[in-house]
Order: structure tokens, then C-alpha cells, then sequence
């Protein structure tokens, strides 16, 4: 079996002189499930356009299992797309909506209808065929464009933010539901979404992109774990990311202290960055640790409480179990495992401590302070 | 109590302009010269049934004619860019804004044997060729005058189609004409069911039109009436049977247009009077 499904090469987009995409390259394996995961705008949709056969690219190729399909139309590719808004038929039945592919392909009313159950089925629709659209759920008709698109044996499933208009309970229960289908059928999944916990949680990869470029391909541990620049490392979760310099193999220093870590490899000196994430830092006596805090705010998360922690003007994060009051002075402690550190990027620098959480609000708390001081 | 005083205008008009016209045609088609009950009148209202069919079956093929053009018409009209389809309903309702008679001497000064086509025929030497006083120039005047009415419907149908839609029925394999023919028809079914009544009827029930561009021999059932009311033999009793008649008529076919319409069992079906 042939391990390469998609490959795009040296792909751009522009629109009106706009670089969407450029120069973007991929390579989607056969029968897994990857994730393209970014911010909106980051050319994750106009990617999945470009599979499904909407949009020819301006620059370079596409090719499903080595055969160039770049200006192949949609109806001809081997791909199918589950859209965001459902796009069901709305003057049709749930059983003509999953028979729509087979008919176009002139396919027996017998192997119609027993196909058509065994979609239902698989999407846990039974007994829905004669049912009308209008009287479906969000999750329902969702489920009926998946069987949909499956009915007409797929080698790529596209799915474009399937989840989004769903609610927290239900986007679960279809998380896992998708993740199983993918398994039973070991159809290739590209799946688009911006919601970091769902692509770690569904993905075997997750490419997680930018401004039209691939910022890291990995596995969800590692891409969480190991967030090759600053970029990565805030969009994966709350992390705390910090300037630091290399000593020397397992030894760096931010904070005005001195940390033994697991990294090796850089140059000495070398400027970095460092990533911690908020529950990797442990809460301590002041007097247990070098570097000494006030807690500025608490906020109770149900499972944990988040709390900002002002250690020498930086504004760290920090979840905890347990409740530590406003104003309380407390030690932090970073072991080893707990430092990643990263090279130095573009981004480095836009992603600082905890003053703002969103941009907007930098900009906004930026704005006020000046003023103050004026 | 409110909602009955905003009423009030609508009913008021109701009563006046067709409630009691309505009632006035019954009684004058069932009554004499005396006001006595009587079934004559619509007795003599079988003495022109090959006008009725003629009306119907020139309504018919001109409805036809305006379903092909104008579904044609909305269809590439509906695939343009926003602006150019602007301008482009704009010219398709200008010449609903010209007086009705105008249009039908303009068309009479096209036709006529020494009209602008026979002109220009003539000019390469071809011989004259008669258009006027035929079934066709009745039929072309209807289809002039009510294309708008087939175009407007079945455009704001098509338009009001999801994008999407047409993307998942590509994406599932179908091709441009398969797609036609499996979502953006069947989707576009209401307007054509609200084009059809709009054409049909008025093009059944006109007249002056037929007069004009078909000559004696084409009259429609609108020009019957007409005789009766305004014409030689004045008799307002056998006019009413008449329009009496060709109102049952056309009840009765808008029934069946709408009985297609449901079998289509479309959620947002366009109203049909």
C-alpha cells in the first residue's frame, strides 16, 4: 500500500496580491488522522479547498497517491469534504442526502439502500432514512453529512471545522465518534480546526500553521511537550515564556538564576526561549526557592486554580490545586523536566508573561498605562 | 383590539374593490334584464368555446415560450456577479415601467407588413411576409409583456441557493449538469410554480393584445368580455357569465399549479395568489 495519500508541493495563494499560502508543502500519509490546527487566517481552509478541488492554487502541485491532480475538479477526486455549515440538501430526505453520491454514480437501488443503512449505522442514525432535515439537530444533520460523504468510499475525508457550531457535551461525544469512524474505516482524516484540545485530542499529527506557514509537524505529545518556537508554545496552551541564554549542555539561565534542564545541542550562549507551562510550576514556601512571588490574582477553573504570580515584575501562570490567597508571598520551583527551551524565532518576544492575556487587551492595557504616565 | 383597527383599511378596501365586484358578476351572470334568476347567460357562454380553448392554449404556449427563455435568462443572469446582476434585473423590469398599449404599438410597428422587419427584409430584396393578424404575434406579445414576471421569480429563487450546496454536490461527483438537474432545479421549483402562475393567468385573461396583434380571428376570451361591456353588443348579463366562467377556469388551474408545487413538498414554496 502506497504510504503517501497528499502531497502538496511548493503550493501559493494569493488573494488580491495577498499571500495566503506560500510555498506550503505537506505530505499526508495514508490512513491517518492529521490536523491542520492555526489561528483564522492562517490558510488552514484555503489548504483543504485545494484538496477537495475548489481552488486551483496559484503556484505548485498537488498530488493524491503520485498522480498530479491540480486542476482535477472536484467531482473527478477521490476526496470528500464534510463542511462547516452542514450543507445538506434541503429538498431531500436523510436517505436521499446519503444516496445523492451513490446515484450520481448510477449505482443499483439495491446496493443504494443497503449502503445507505450501513452509513446510518456507522453515525448511529438508524431509523432516521425517511426523517426530514428540518426536524435534525446541529449534531444530527452533522452526522448525516458524514455518512454522507462516506457513502461514496473516500480515500480523504476533508473536514472543515465539523465541530464548531456544536455544543462543549456534544463536540465530545462527536470527537470520539469521528476518531472511532476513522478507525473503522481507515479512511484518511484531514481535519481543520482552531481549537488546540481538539486537535490533541482526535490527531495521530497535527501541523500547526501560521500567517500561511507550517510552524510544526509532530505528534500532539510533542507538539505540546516540544513547541519548536513561541508561536507554537501559546497557541498548544497557557505556557510561560521567558528570554534565556544557554550555559552549556543542560544548563541555562533565565530569571537571573541559574536551571538545570534536559536540552543540549545549542551553541553556547545562545540567546533562547524559554517555555514552561503553568501546571509544571510547583507553589512553595518563600523560603524554599530563589525565585520569590506575589500572587496578583486567583481564579477557581473547577479543576485548578490559575493564578498569576508577580516574580521580580514578570507576570507568571500558574495552576494549582490548591488556594492560595491574593497578596500571599510564595516561592516558585522549576525542575528540570519541567524547561523546555526553544530557538529563537520571529515570534519571539510577542508571546511575554501573564499582564494580558489576548492582544487586544496588551494593546488596550498599553494604551491606559501610557496615558498614566503622560 | 389594535391589530383590528390596522386592519381596518385592508377590509375596508376588500369589500369595496373585490367583495362587491365579485358579487355584482354573480348576480349579473345569473340574473336577466328584470333581475330574475336565470341560467341563460351562462347557456350563451358555451356558444364560444373555441375562443376559451384558444386563450388557454395560446396562455399555454406562451408560458411555456417565457418557463424556457426566462428560466434560461434567470439562470445565467444568476450565475453573474453581484453588480452585473443588478443591472441586468433592472433591465429586465424596465420595461414593466412602460405604458402597456405603448409596447404593443411598438411591436405592432415591428410586425406590420410594412413594419421595421418586413423593412429590412425587404431592403435584401426578400419578399414581404405577413406577421400580423397571427397566432404568433399574439403569442410574441404575450411573451414580451409577461417574461419579467416568469424571470423575476425563478431568479430570486435560484439566487437564494447556497453556494455550498452546489460545492457538496461537486464534491459528492456530480458534474455542472447533473448538479442542474438534482439540486439547483428542484430547488428553484418555487419560483418556477410562482412564474407560471403569473404568466398564465394574465396571458389566459388579456386582451386589447390579441385584438391588436391577432385581428379578428384570434380573439381571446378578454375580448369577448370586452364586446360585451364596451363593444357592439353590449349586454353586461352574458359578460359576467363569461368572466364567471373563465374565473372557474383559472381557479381551477391554479389549483393544479399548486398542486405541483406541494408535490414538490418544498418548506419555502413562493405563495400562488
Amino acid at each position: 500500500m502506497l504510504n503517501e495519500m497528499i502531497s502538496l508541493q511548493g503550493v501559493s495563494v494569493f488573494f488580491d496580491s495577498c499571500k495566503v499560502l506560500d510555498n506550503f508543502s505537506l505530505i499526508i500519509k495514508n490512513s491517518e488522522f492529521i490536523t491542520l490546527l492555526g489561528p483564522s487566517g492562517c490558510g488552514k481552509t484555503t489548504i483543504l479547498k485545494i484538496i477537495g478541488g475548489f481552488l486551483i492554487p496559484d503556484k505548485g502541485r498537488v498530488f493524491f497517491q503520485n498522480k498530479d491532480i491540480t486542476h482535477t475538479p472536484p467531482y473527478k477526486r477521490n476526496v470528500n469534504t464534510i463542511f462547516q455549515n452542514y450543507a445538506l440538501f434541503p429538498h431531500m430526505n436523510v436517505y436521499e442526502n446519503v444516496a445523492f453520491g451513490m446515484r450520481v454514480r448510477k449505482k443499483t437501488e439495491r446496493e443504494i439502500a443497503i449502503k445507505v443503512k450501513k452509513m446510518l449505522k456507522m453515525v448511529s442514525l438508524e431509523d432516521f432514512e425517511t426523517r426530514d432535515l428540518m426536524s435534525l439537530s446541529g449534531g444530527q444533520q452533522q452526522r448525516v453529512t458524514i455518512a454522507r460523504a462516506l457513502a461514496v468510499d473516500p480515500k480523504v475525508l476533508l473536514l472543515d471545522e465539523p465541530l464548531a457550531a456544536l455544543d462543549l457535551k456534544l463536540r465530545k461525544d462527536m470527537q470520539i465518534q469521528l476518531k472511532t469512524i476513522q478507525h473503522e474505516t481507515n479512511i484518511t482524516f484531514v481535519f481543520v480546526t482552531h481549537d488546540q484540545e481538539e486537535a490533541l485530542s482526535m490527531s495521530d499529527r497535527i501541523v500547526v500553521l501560521d500567517r500561511g506557514k507550517i510552524q510544526q509537524i509532530g505528534s500532539p505529545i510533542k507538539v505540546y511537550n516540544e513547541p519548536e518556537n513561541a508561536f507554537v508554545a501559546d497557541f498548544m496552551g497557557e505556557s510561560n515564556i521567558l528570554d534565556g541564554v544557554i550555559l552549556d549542555d543542560f544548563l541555562v539561565t533565565f530569571a537571573g538564576r541559574k536551571f538545570r534542564c534536559l536540552d543540549k545541542g545549542f551553541k553556547k550562549k545562545e540567546k533562547v526561549d524559554i517555555v514552561i507551562r503553568p501546571e509544571d510550576v510547583k507553589v512553595v514556601k518563600p523560603e524554599d526557592s530563589d525565585l520569590k512571588g506575589v500572587i496578583t490574582s486567583v481564579v477557581f477553573k473547577g479543576v485548578h486554580y490559575e493564578m498569576i504570580i508577580d516574580v521580580d515584575s514578570f507576570k507568571w501562570m500558574v495552576q494549582t490545586t490548591k488556594f492560595i490567597e491574593v497578596g500571599s508571598k510564595i516561592g516558585i520551583k522549576l525542575f528540570a523536566d519541567d524547561i523546555h527551551t526553544m530557538r529563537k524565532s520571529k515570534y519571539s518576544g510577542e508571546y511575554g508573561d501573564y499582564s494580558t492575556f489576548s492582544d487586544e487587551m496588551y494593546e488596550a492595557y498599553e494604551h491606559n498605562t501610557n496615558l498614566k504616565k503622560s | 383590539m389594535k391589530k383590528r383597527i390596522i386592519l381596518t383599511p385592508y377590509i375596508v378596501w376588500c369589500i369595496v374593490f373585490i367583495i362587491v365586484p365579485m358579487v355584482l358578476v354573480l348576480f349579473f351572470g345569473l340574473t336577466d334584464e328584470s333581475g330574475k334568476f336565470t341560467t341563460r347567460n351562462l347557456c350563451e357562454v358555451f356558444l364560444y368555446p373555441d375562443v376559451f380553448l384558444r386563450s388557454l392554449w395560446l396562455g399555454f404556449k406562451a408560458t411555456a415560450i417565457c418557463l424556457v427563455v426566462g428560466y434560461l435568462s434567470a439562470l445565467i443572469i444568476s450565475r453573474l456577479n453581484v453588480k452585473l446582476q443588478k443591472i441586468l434585473i433592472i433591465l429586465v423590469m424596465l420595461p414593466m415601467w412602460m405604458n402597456f398599449l405603448l409596447k404593443i404599438y411598438s411591436l405592432m410597428f415591428i410586425l406590420q407588413d410594412n413594419g421595421f422587419i418586413n423593412g429590412i427584409l425587404s431592403s435584401f430584396g426578400f419578399s414581404k411576409f405577413n406577421m400580423m393578424n397571427t397566432e404568433g404575434a399574439v403569442i410574441l406579445g404575450m411573451v414580451y409583456n409577461f417574461l419579467t414576471y416568469m424571470i423575476l421569480p425563478i431568479h430570486s429563487s435560484l439566487v437564494e441557493i447556497d453556494e455550498k450546496l452546489l460545492d457538496a454536490a461537486k464534491d459528492l461527483g456530480a458534474n455542472y449538469f447533473m448538479t442542474f438537474v438534482k439540486v439547483i432545479f428542484p430547488l428553484s421549483i418555487p419560483g418556477i410554480v410562482s412564474g407560471i402562475a403569473m404568466v398564465f393567468i394574465p396571458s389566459v385573461s388579456t386582451f386589447i393584445l390579441s385584438k391588436m396583434l391577432g385581428g379578428r380571428q384570434n380573439f381571446l376570451v378578454g375580448d369577448i368580455i370586452d364586446m360585451h361591456f364596451l363593444g357592439g353588443i353590449y349586454d353586461p348579463h352574458i359578460g359576467s357569465a363569461i368572466s364567471l366562467v373563465l374565473m372557474i377556469l383559472l381557479l381551477i388551474c391554479t389549483g393544479i399549479i399548486n398542486q405541483l408545487q406541494n408535490e414538490n413538498k418544498s418548506k419555502k414554496g413562493a405563495l400562488v395568489i
